[in-house]
């Protein structure tokens, strides 16, 4: 897919006769309208810095755009901003301000429709319902953009970057903040998510539906309002990111909600009310992620099949795991726990006893919530004492059966 | 009042076993402190200590102290004095001394290790709970004329208070668990001080678990200024009430 997107680019560069039209306040072309329909394909538009209206402007053309010191595009909050339904469009440097905020559609800042091959970098969305809104597109980069959310309400903020049936878009090393979702993917397939900061959005860091063969990779998600959502998606690879203190009634790191097929790797959950929670995985890898000092490590629904968790670090949690029913034909092998309490005689480096992370206190508070009132208390430690030593009411069948005595070091 | 509470200071002093147990108290936290680096787990630790063996040895300092000083409190009452006031300050030299035997073993290394406010609520936790305890002491006691029936009664208390009327709790949550219970888990964390201080505490740890919905609810109630009020005012009235129950049965004590 990539190399496609490389050898369009190539391909049209040859056309390249490339004239320069330069949008000025004192300049000849002086508002951006005019500058749209002035310039010719393939020509290259220059804006100086300064603030030009631009409501609902469509470019038709493939162009290529440049904004020299940051100018401002202002949609003064009467439409959509800018839209692009063009291949070939090259966006670097745009400040796009003030779109109209509404319930009936979902306004934009920038919008991209039915284009292929363009490339958005460097610019900054304030104040936008919807940030980029990319639907029906193919070959799109969104580069180093920012996009902090409109103040319209809480209810009312649309999506930092929106994908809507899209393909093999790249979505590299953007801030979003103060959004509905920080980026969203509807239907989008073979994207790839990299290096990007979303924090402080209203409800998730990122959110996936229907979005199958995607990839997002060092990104931090932090402080969201429930954290990040991974629904009805099939191979979905999520490595090296880093969830972060999400706190609140159903607040969680990762939601993985019927997914399949998925690598969940080198990741780091910290500060959740609910590290990973899991409903309706099949067939999941989760390795070498680092669970620590969340209240729930790990909550796996008993309709999860055929998943893996190896080679994980669990330390810090008040409750390992939990799950409300018992487990099939899962596999955990080969996971560090702090609360183990095994002992090694053949020096392998693995306990000798296996690891049970559901703890009866875990299972008592999934039943009855109010019992949370009792923990750290000295009666729960006997009970939990007696129940690892005899275990009877914990599920049989959540079981590390080679639990690892020391902390895999990773970094 | 005051003179005795000296006295009796004195008299603790000289027998060396506080002494003994504040050494305890430094080690155990030092070493807690020195294993751990990250400062919160090993207050996590100090929690557990402070929950189980501040009130047992409480209890049974007292109780036993209680006994071993009763012929000098006899001869006391044979003084021109008030019952109350003898029994007050026996009350005060004990607590004081006790009270700052915690406060040098547990509080000073929690003051160099860990100082934050989750410290300074386990400090405080300690010190209220060390009280309370003293005067559940001073309650069995004053009840039991025997000293095998009272330190029996007061290690029937201290178990009892950290670990029966937990499983009571436990019980009850499950036979009710249909209902709304939030303002009945209050009430019930209220009957007992080492719930009240461990709630105390882990309204300041373990608030990530604790904030799902009924962890909300609690974390509404303890976190709120009334929240701590109530709490300060529930531990104030463990210390009082059975000081108060122990004053009235030493009134009319046939000694």
């Amino acid at each position: 897919m990539k190399l496609r997107c490389l050898f369009y680019t190539l391909f049209f560069s040859l056309f390249c006769k490339a004239t320069t039209v330069t949008l000025c306040k004192d300049c000849p072309v002086q508002n951006f309208k005019q500058a749209l329909q002035v310039i010719k394909p393939y020509d290259t538009l220059v804006i100086k810095k300064g603030t030009y209206t631009c409501i609902n402007e469509t470019i038709y053309k493939p162009i290529t755009i440049i904004g020299e010191s940051l100018p401002v595009l202002d949609g003064k909050q009467m439409d959509e901003i800018l839209v692009v339904m063009s291949n070939d469009v090259h966006l670097f440097g745009l400040a796009i301000a003030n779109s109209k905020c509404g319930s009936m559609k979902d306004y934009a800042g920038l919008r991209v429709f039915k284009a292929r091959n363009v490339i958005i970098e460097n610019c900054q969305l304030t104040n936008t319902f919807f940030g980029i809104y990319l639907s029906d597109s193919k070959c799109i980069t969104v580069k180093n953009c920012s996009g902090k959310g409109a103040h319209y309400g809480k209810s009312d903020t649309g999506n930092g970057i929106h994908l809507w049936k899209c393909d093999s878009i790249s979505i590299t090393g953007n801030h979003l903040e103060g959004h509905r979702d920080g980026i969203y993917l509807e239907f989008a397939k073979h994207c790839t998510i990299e290096s990007n900061l979303c924090e402080r959005n209203f409800r998730y860091g990122l959110h996936f539906m229907f979005s199958d063969n995607d990839t997002y990779s060092n990104n931090t998600f932090t402080g969201n309002g429930t954290g990040v959502a991974v629904m009805y998606s099939k191979g979905v690879h999520m490595f090296n990111n880093k969830f972060l203190n999400n706190w609140g009634d159903a607040a969680y790191g990762l939601l993985l909600k019927d997914m399949s097929n998925g690598i969940i790797k080198n990741n780091i959950f910290q500060n959740n009310t609910i590290g990973v929670t899991m409903e309706g995985g099949t067939n999941m890898r989760f390795e070498k992620n680092d669970f620590v000092q969340n209240g729930y490590g790990l909550k796996v629904m008993a309709n999860c099949r055929l998943d893996t968790f190896v080679l994980n670090n669990f330390s810090g949690n008040t409750f390992d795991a939990s799950t409300n029913g018992e487990l099939k034909e899962n596999l955990f092998e080969k996971n560090y726990w702090d609360k183990y309490e095994g002992y090694d005689l053949n020096h392998d480096a693995i306990g000798d006893i296996p690891y049970r992370p559901v703890s009866l206190y875990s299972v008592l508070v999934d039943q009855m919530p109010y019992a949370i009132m009792l923990m750290r208390s000295f009666t729960i430690d006997l009970l939990n004492k007696a129940e690892k030593n005899i275990p009877s009411i914990v599920p049989e069948t959540f079981i590390d059966n080679k639990p690892i005595m020391k902390m895999i070091k990773r970094r | 009042m005051l003179k005795i509470a000296k006295y009796v200071i004195y008299d603790i002093l000289r027998s060396k076993v506080l002494i003994a147990y504040t050494l305890f108290l430094l080690v155990i936290s030092f070493s807690l402190f020195a294993l751990e680096t990250d400062g919160a787990k090993s207050i996590v630790s100090l929690l557990s200590i402070v929950l189980i063996i501040v009130p047992l040895i409480s209890i049974i300092f007292t109780t036993t102290y209680f006994y071993n000083s009763y012929e000098f409190i006899e001869l006391l009452v044979a003084q021109p004095l008030a019952r109350n006031t003898i029994l007050l300050g026996e009350f005060l030299g004990v607590a004081l001394s006790m009270a700052a035997t915690f406060f040098i073993g547990i509080g000073i290394p929690v003051l160099i290790y860990a100082s934050s406010s989750t410290g300074m609520i386990l400090l405080l936790a300690g010190i209220v709970l060390t009280l309370s305890f003293i005067s559940i002491a001073f309650f069995a006691s004053v009840a039991m004329r025997d000293k095998a029936k009272g330190i029996g009664l007061s290690l029937l208390l201290w178990f009892y208070f950290s670990v029966i009327y937990d499983a009571i709790v436990l019980a009850f949550l499950f036979s009710f668990s249909d209902y709304p219970l939030d303002r009945a888990v209050i009430a019930l964390a209220s009957l007992n001080p080492i719930d009240m201080a461990r709630l105390m505490v882990l309204m300041k740890l373990d608030i990530s678990a604790l904030m799902g919905f009924t962890g909300a609810v609690y974390k509404q109630f303890f976190g709120s200024s009334f929240g701590l009020f109530y709490t300060i005012g529930i531990m104030l009235f463990w210390i009082t009430l059975p000081l108060l129950a122990s004053v009235r049965i030493f009134k009319k004590k046939n000694l």
